[in-house]
């Protein structure tokens, strides 16, 4: 995977994941265009689409939008389930997740996708790995703070 | 408010956000954050140490606003020390602001790649993994070097935990793919491979994309991998739904798992071991039977990932392509796909169906679902399927169905979405001409594509239907009445009165019987256009209205008129009134006989094409070619300048026809992969070889080269088929180039080879490329180079590739010269004085006196002088407008000093060159390439 990008039906960006080295504005115009592509997009439509050299595999959930950018030789299925596994995630974690839950705890979201995926690719398809590490992490800070 | 919020709180940060959120303009917001982003520098800045917990929230409100878009250019540091915090959050918010605003100061990344030595170190999972986490974010070359050793260490050491492993073989990847020359194979590479057989899914996982990309890399390595592979997939494929437990996905076992492993397999051919392909087949079987049950689930997340292991085992037999009956088996599931309720199923089935019909297995099973197909470009709602079904049609097109093929493509163009109308017209031309039978219905075809989407139809599809009347006499007279149909309608296309007035122009005379289209009527239908036209097509007008004088005497007094009108012989386009004006005169002054030698029908293309373009080579020396080449506007050049009568001028405007269209459609009636018969493009390309015997083309060459001495990066090459950019960095006798060719059409390149020889003197080390280059791709060659001693001859850097089944062969003289290796030494004017008298036998000085052939700007001089790699030295000459530099030149061997004065004469527009070094051949050698360089 070359990149994630999390967006409202407003266009906003919420998150943004490069899996590939690439200059602030690139990335920057790389997320207008495609923003701007899938948001024309009607919603009965397929969930794929070709993108320069790249496939792009959305789907939307609520209010917002969650795009990857894949390589061709990629499966756009899978990818599709990438997507719902850290949807998933998201949801388990927050409860019933919703758009301001990751406006406000951004920093969880990040930590939450670099358990589940690193440099683009899956590291833990297990939903309960994923959660303990993190609840891991939780109970860390928790810890230390009892110590302060 | 968030519905939890875990762990602690940075109540700062979400009133900081809420606020942000509250702004009513855009204007607020920036004003907003302006006001945080100043009270944030004054707490850094201020005299208070900051406790941990505020570093933490300001740095976190940072990354708030960078994620914003807005720009941020502190914080770095205070981000930095939150590393070595032995808090848990402090370290992780630390690590997440490197990791998203990545910062190349180097200061920097020492402080950064230390804090991560320190909790790669520490034994701690919890750390050890963010420290990988952010070698992987970040993945850049410093991180590479730093640890691209340690990595691999940590992923086999057997006492890693499985967390760790998993991140430390993404990491691992990560890096490879960065900077693959550091990440060094070795004794792991083994110990990766078993770790397929790990008892940890999520190991397995994780490690299979390492493998994967390893061994499309280094298949041969890794080959043991294939055998593994397929025992873990047999044994995934076989379990039960609730065998793996949480690996198990809505009740589909280890989904992502099995894809990689199927996608890993296509890494290799079929396994030669009976028993491991037979258990493979049995696999793929399985898959395939699944696909028939009902589904266990009803939810979308089921069906997608069953499928997606079943389009991923469809890819392995597409890649295997010697099993038929897996092949039937998966063309027909496809075909189930093609009608289904779900957009996406369909898509993937067309997308999955296009390769399937290249095998000659499965081939005619494709061919079958043809009306569906069709039926789905009339239908689908969404361009990106419609455009899938249009690849399909192209695919499964053969003789047998090109007719409807080609009709249903061209009544879709007429509805077709803007963006996909290029491609569109370029297929239906392709195949038209591939599966021609009868060449009327292909001029009908061609035809008909520039009257629906003229503006879509390139230079290359409307040239090509003029070669092809050209070369074939039987369809000439059917093309004249066609085209002259079609130029009664009000409103035609620039590109059908191109196509018009050149073929009318020739074979005008084959429906002149008619008193319906005599020849007075065919020129004033032609002249009906003119006015709406631009200057390129009325310049090809006037060249068929000259040639109707040859043909029809009876139109002379006509078109005279014409030509002599003030529109035409005044015109202000300087092409046209020289058309005009030539035009003219030849038809007063020579005689029928004349006339019709100079005007004569054009003869067939191939050999004309390479003879005119030899001619040109003479004539206006092969400077001229150079020039139209790097401008990417042949026609312009071509027709711009010098003398020539009116058959040149068409010939010309037809010389210049990009061979690659030709190439494409590969009907070409001689081979032009042949070495003897080289296409126009190569032809053209050869001019820059140094195949060319002659001194001037040899000069030639020297000028794409001579651009490179005093810059190292830039556009080395270019033509219409590819660009090869190049980037290089030298340090004492070792050079590093980056070759990056660049394919600037939409078709791959195939068996994409290149060579480079070196003179002795060097020596190299190349890692070939890819044997394919896809359409708009850019593939990279690092070439290492190593200056053993002094040399003169450059390298040479030959590239091989077939574009559309032409051979294409390219020789280039790489910019590695001698000055590259220079090290500049700076020197007192004292210094420089007496090494300078040092020097002072004959042989060991050149010296040139030339004249300025660019501007004597001095920030330019300066500039080209620091770009050859010598240091310039300031008051040291007593004349201040002279320059001194000095440098020593780096070598295996041994290390030559260089001294060099250049003394401008601004009056006289000449510059006197002086090198002294201790070795005559360098001192002949960088006064000849400096010499070049004003």
């Amino acid at each position: 995977m070359q990149f994630m990008l999390l967006f409202s039906r407003q266009g906003k960006l919420r998150l943004q994941k490069w899996y590939v080295p690439l200059s602030d504005k690139e990335r920057k115009k790389i997320s207008r265009d495609l923003v701007q592509t899938i948001l024309a997009r009607k919603p009965k439509m397929c969930s794929f689409l070709e993108w320069r050299d790249l496939k792009i595999v959305y789907k939307r959930y609520a209010s917002l939008y969650f795009c990857c950018a894949v390589e061709d030789q990629d499966n756009e299925l899978i990818t599709l389930e990438i997507i719902h596994r850290y949807v998933e995630l998201l949801d388990k974690y927050f409860g019933s997740v919703c758009e301001l839950d990751i406006i406000f705890n951004f920093e969880k979201a990040y930590f939450i996708l670099d358990e589940f995926l690193l440099g683009g690719e899956a590291q833990e398809t297990s939903k309960k790995n994923v959660l303990k590490a993190i609840e891991q992490a939780d109970l860390l800070q928790e810890v230390y703070e009892l110590v302060l | 408010m968030p519905a939890v919020s875990k762990g602690d709180g940075m109540r700062g940060l979400a009133v900081f956000i809420s606020d942000i959120r509250n702004c009513k303009s855009k204007e607020a917001e920036i004003k907003r954050i302006n006001k945080e982003l100043a009270n944030i520098r004054s707490k850094f800045k201020g005299d208070k140490a900051l406790d941990g917990y505020s570093k933490k929230k300001y740095v976190c409100k940072l990354l708030f606003i960078f994620l914003l878009g807005h720009d941020i250019d502190f914080g770095h540091m205070e981000a930095v020390n939150l590393l070595s915090s032995n808090k848990y959050t402090e370290k992780q918010i630390g690590y997440l602001f490197i990791s998203v605003l990545v910062n190349s100061n180097s200061e920097l990344i020492r402080l950064i790649n230390n804090a991560i030595k320190n909790d790669l170190s520490s034994r701690n999972p919890t750390f050890m993994c963010l420290a990988l986490h952010c070698i992987a974010n970040v993945g850049s070359r410093e991180m590479a070097e730093a640890f691209a050793g340690e990595i691999p260490r940590i992923l086999v050491a057997g006492d890693t935990m499985d967390s760790v492993k998993q991140s430390a073989a993404l990491c691992l990847l990560r890096l490879y793919k960065a900077s693959p020359d550091l990440v060094l194979m070795g004794e792991w590479t083994s110990r990766v491979v078993h770790l397929l057989n790990d008892q940890h899914m999520g190991v397995v996982t994780a490690a299979i994309s390492l493998i994967t990309c390893l061994s499309s890399k280094n298949p041969d390595e890794f080959k043991t991998c294939v055998s593994l592979a397929v025992s873990r997939l047999s044994r995934i494929v076989s379990s039960a739904s609730t065998d793996l437990q949480d690996y198990t996905y809505y009740f589909v076992p280890a989904p992502w798992l099995s894809c990689k492993l199927l996608r890993l397999l296509q890494c290799y051919p079929p396994p030669e071991d009976g028993a491991v392909k037979g258990r493979l087949v049995e696999c793929l079987e399985t898959i395939l039977n699944k696909a028939q049950e009902p589904p266990k689930s009803k939810k979308v997340q089921h069906s997608n990932a069953k499928n997606a292991i079943l389009f991923e085992a469809i890819s392995l037999i597409i890649h295997y392509d010697s099993e038929p009956n897996l092949l039937v088996r998966a063309c027909n599931q496809l075909g189930q796909f093609l009608q289904h309720r779900e957009t996406n199923l369909r898509y993937l089935a067309l997308e999955s169906m296009c390769t399937l019909a290249s095998s000659e297995f499965s081939h005619e099973a494709v061919k079958t679902h043809i009306e569906t197909v069709i039926n789905a470009l009339k239908t689908e709602r969404d361009v990106s399927v419609r455009q899938r079904a249009a690849d399909l049609l192209y695919a499964m097109c053969d003789r047998s169905n090109a007719k409807q093929i080609v009709a249903e493509m061209l009544s879709y163009l007429e509805t077709a979405d803007y963006s996909i109308r290029e491609e569109m017209v370029l297929k239906v031309a392709i195949l038209a001409e591939k599966y021609a039978v009868d060449y009327s219905w292909y001029v009908d075809t061609i035809l008909n594509l520039i009257r629906i989407a003229g503006d879509y139809v390139s230079e290359e599809v409307w040239y090509r239907v003029i070669q092809i009347v050209i070369n074939r006499d039987d369809v000439q007279g059917y093309a004249a009445k066609t085209v002259f149909e079609a130029l009664q309608a009000p409103a035609c296309h620039e590109n059908m009165v191109k196509v018009g007035g050149y073929i009318l122009g020739e074979f005008g005379n084959l429906i002149a019987g008619d008193p319906r289209s005599s020849p007075l009527v065919q020129f004033n239908l032609l002249h009906s256009k003119f006015h709406l036209c631009s200057v390129p097509t009325r310049a090809l007008l006037l060249s068929a209205y000259i040639k109707f004088i040859n043909l029809f005497p009876e139109t002379k007094a006509t078109i005279q008129e014409v030509l002599r009108s003030d529109s035409q012989i005044r015109n202000s386009d300087v092409e046209l009134q020289q058309r005009a004006v030539e035009y003219l005169k030849l038809s007063s002054i020579a005689s029928t006989d004349v006339l019709a030698t100079v005007l004569e029908e054009m003869p067939p293309f191939p050999e004309r094409e390479s003879s005119i373009l030899a001619k040109l080579k003479k004539k206006k020396g092969p400077g001229a070619v150079s020039v139209e080449l790097e401008d990417g506007k042949e026609r312009g050049e071509l027709n711009g300048g010098g003398d020539r009568g009116g058959d040149a001028a068409i010939a010309a405007s037809n010389a210049s026809t990009p061979s690659p269209s030709a190439d494409l459609l590969g009907l070409r009636s001689t081979a032009p992969a042949s070495g003897a018969t080289p296409s126009a493009g190569s032809l053209l390309v050869d001019v820059f070889s140094e195949a060319g015997p002659s001194a001037t083309s040899a000069g030639v060459n020297d000028d794409g080269f001579l651009r490179f001495v005093c810059k190292n990066n830039g556009v080395l090459f270019e033509n219409q088929l590819l660009q090869i950019g190049i980037k290089s960095e030298y340090r004492q006798n070792l050079g590093r180039m980056y070759l990056f060719y660049g394919n600037k059409t939409s078709v791959q390149f195939v068996s994409f080879n290149t060579t480079v020889s070196c003179p002795g003197e060097l020596f190299r080390s190349t890692k070939t490329v890819e044997p394919l280059v896809e359409g708009g791709a850019q593939v990279q060659q690092v070439i290492n180079i190593e200056c053993l001693t002094d040399f003169i001859d450059a390298p040479l850097l030959n590239i091989k590739f077939r574009y559309g089944g032409a051979l294409q062969n390219i020789s280039l003289k790489l910019p590695v010269t001698i000055n590259k290796f220079f090290q500049p030494t700076e020197m007192a004017a004292a210094d420089f004085f007496q090494r300078w008298k040092q020097l002072s036998q004959p042989q060991q000085e050149a010296q040139k006196i030339f004249k300025a052939s660019h501007g004597m700007d001095t920030e330019v001089l300066k500039a080209k002088l620091l770009g050859l790699g010598t240091a310039l030295l300031e008051n040291v000459d007593p004349n201040p407008e002279n320059y001194v530099c000095a440098g020593v030149i780096q070598t295996k061997a041994q290390q030559v000093g260089c001294l060099l004065r250049l003394e401008p004469n601004a009056q006289a527009q000449m510059y006197r060159l002086t090198l002294r070094s201790s070795k005559d051949t360098v001192s002949q050698r960088v006064c000849d390439l400096l010499a070049e360089q004003f």
